[in-house]
């Protein structure tokens, strides 16, 4: 079965499996103190936790409400540290009673101090959030395995997303581990690898003939009508804070400090936004030293609402109907949390850049010849966003630098040749090698030519 | 009469209907008709100086309205307007511990920060 089992050396408890798990049965009572409600971001409205991700009172966004003092007590460092690696070691900060009996193990991806590429960057102390590396090979293992608990909490059998891709493959594995049917809406031209990826684990994938704007409008109708679990509609409030455990394993790996800088693609903002919360919430409950962190966000030029209103120096963001890039996870038209990205950049000194999609193919061919990591096309852009940032003196020579790499270049095979024809090997040197004859004295033809 | 779907979370306001008939050549004048018959709209859907609520979507048949001309887009009877929340996970902050309103920890560039933690 494919769960984590972490352990919690204060007051441990056992649960069926005989393996210590934080917030058991035993220590629930921690749970309900712990996590409040939800609470209406523009009203404050409070309202009884549950299956609702928007105020009744005012149609605002509802985010959970948790206790600090509470959590303040329940947890530090040592007790983090000795747990197994998961995003669970950070239960008291997730809006879960318990981690689930079943899941997939999420979280815990490495951070990687990156040398070669920050030379190129005159970037001396860059690290590279590595998180092509979880079960499908994005961070949104992350918040589905947050909105998956959560869905199995509230009772729900069926769950399902509006995706522009990476969410397609991590809800369908998410809910092939926890049990649950999954149905996906996804683009009809989204890239074929995606889709193949959602099929794989037993989802029933529906293809719209529309933008993300578009399938996301209609997964909304259907979440209302039909009253099914969409991770990032009607969990949202919990899927989102997903994102926070990010943060949490970059200070901890940082030795429980926060970098000067973080740089991350946005798409909705919420990732982007979550990271700073995560950071602030180490601080609240006193894990790490308060410290200002300025947020460097990249979009995709065919499709940058929020870099547009930050480049223009305004508030209002204007959607984009019709977004144009190769970018297709970051290919939201009307980011729900874009006003948030814009206002946390604006706070911190950072800034919200705009890149080319050449630029953007290029970078992710120089994240995986210079550090062995093959992103996807947002990690190409998170990338880019960190060289123009430098560029510009928004990143200092001496600022420690963490880019989030959400996902891997195996889903967007043909966006790393974008604009830029792959050449023949030439002897000794990177490309295709001809086809030669399956003989040594072949190959020593070729090399020697 | 222009038809107007409501969502779940707005139907309390109309007696549980999923949807309604409301006049207008506008948009606005759809959602000023509407919000007459049924009162209880009027703070979901409008702010304080009669704007679009900002956490509202309204969709002229699929084209959402921001695409459009707003509140002053043209409306045919034979049109449908949907009403949902402009989605948003929201990031709110535990605040700074100064006590100060400048935003969250990590963001936050006020005096009482540094001796703050």
């Amino acid at each position: 079965m494919p769960t984590q089992t972490p352990t919690t050396p204060a007051s441990p408890k056992l649960d069926v499996a005989g393996v210590a798990m934080p917030g058991s049965a035993t220590d629930s009572g921690s749970a309900t103190e712990r996590i409040q409600g939800l609470r209406c971001r523009n009203c404050g409205r409070v309202e009884v936790l549950g299956p609702s991700y928007v105020c009744a009172a005012c149609f605002g966004p509802l985010e959970v409400v948790y206790d600090y003092a509470v959590i303040r007590d329940l947890v530090d460092r040592a007790t983090i540290e000795r747990r197994p690696p998961g995003i669970w070691r950070y239960l008291e900060l997730l809006p879960v009673s318990e981690p689930p009996a079943r899941g997939l193990a999420v979280g815990s991806t490495p951070l990687i101090a990156a040398d070669r590429l920050g030379a190129s960057l005159s970037i001396d102390r860059l690290w590279l959030k590595d998180d092509t590396r979880n079960p499908t090979l994005s961070f949104k293992d992350r918040v589905v395995a947050v909105a998956t608990a959560r869905a199995v909490e509230f009772g729900a059998d069926t769950l399902a997303c509006a995706s522009t891709g990476n969410l397609a493959g991590a809800t369908a594995a998410a809910a092939a581990a926890a049990g649950l049917r999954a149905f996906v809406f996804v683009p009809a031209d989204l890239e074929p690898a995606k889709i193949d990826h959602a099929l794989a684990y037993g989802a029933t994938v529906v293809p719209i003939d529309g933008t993300y704007d578009q399938v996301n409008r209609l997964s909304m109708e259907v979440a209302d009508e039909l009253g099914w679990a969409f991770v990032n509609i009607t969990l949202r409030p919990f899927y989102s804070e997903g994102s926070k455990t990010l943060a949490f394993e970059i200070a901890e790996r940082l030795g429980w400090r926060l970098p000067d800088v973080v740089v991350a693609p946005i798409a909705s903002g919420s990732l982007f936004t979550k990271v700073a919360k995560g950071f602030d919430e180490l601080v609240t409950v006193g894990l790490v030293e308060p410290k200002p962190v300025k947020f460097i966000g990249g979009q995709a030029a065919g499709c940058s609402p929020v870099a547009t209103a930050f480049g223009e120096g305004t508030d209002v963001i204007r959607p984009v109907e019709h977004p144009t890039t190769i970018v297709r996870s970051l290919a939201i038209g009307s980011p729900a949390d874009g006003r948030y990205a814009l206002d946390l950049a604006r706070r911190t000194g950072g800034s919200i850049e705009s890149v080319e999609d050449e630029v953007t193919a290029t970078a992710i061919r120089s994240v995986a010849a210079l550090e062995g990591i093959f992103p996807e096309t947002a990690g190409g852009v998170t990338i880019s966003a960190a060289a123009q940032a430098r560029a510009a003196g928004i990143i200092g020579p001496d600022d420690e630098v963490v880019a989030l790499l959400t996902g891997n270049g195996v889903k967007t095979p043909d966006a790393r040749s974008y604009g830029h024809e792959d050449r023949p090997a030439e002897r000794g040197g990177p490309g295709l090698a001809p086809v030669i004859a399956p003989s040594l004295a072949a190959f020593e033809r070729w090399l020697d030519a | 009469m222009s038809t107007v779907r409501i969502p779940p979370v707005l139907r309390a306001q109309t007696g549980g209907l999923k949807q309604v008939d409301a006049s207008g050549d506008t948009v606005g004048t759809v959602i000023a008709s509407l919000t007459s018959t049924y009162p209880g709209l009027a703070p979901q859907l409008l702010d304080e100086r009669g704007g679009l609520n900002r956490f509202v979507n309204v969709y002229l048949n699929d084209t959402d309205v921001r695409h459009l001309q707003e509140l002053a887009t043209p409306v045919d009877e034979r049109d449908t307007l949907l009403l949902l929340p402009a989605m948003a996970g929201g990031a709110g902050m535990p605040g700074c511990p100064c006590g100060c309103t400048c935003g969250p920890r990590v963001t936050c560039a006020c005096p009482g920060r540094a001796s703050a933690g």
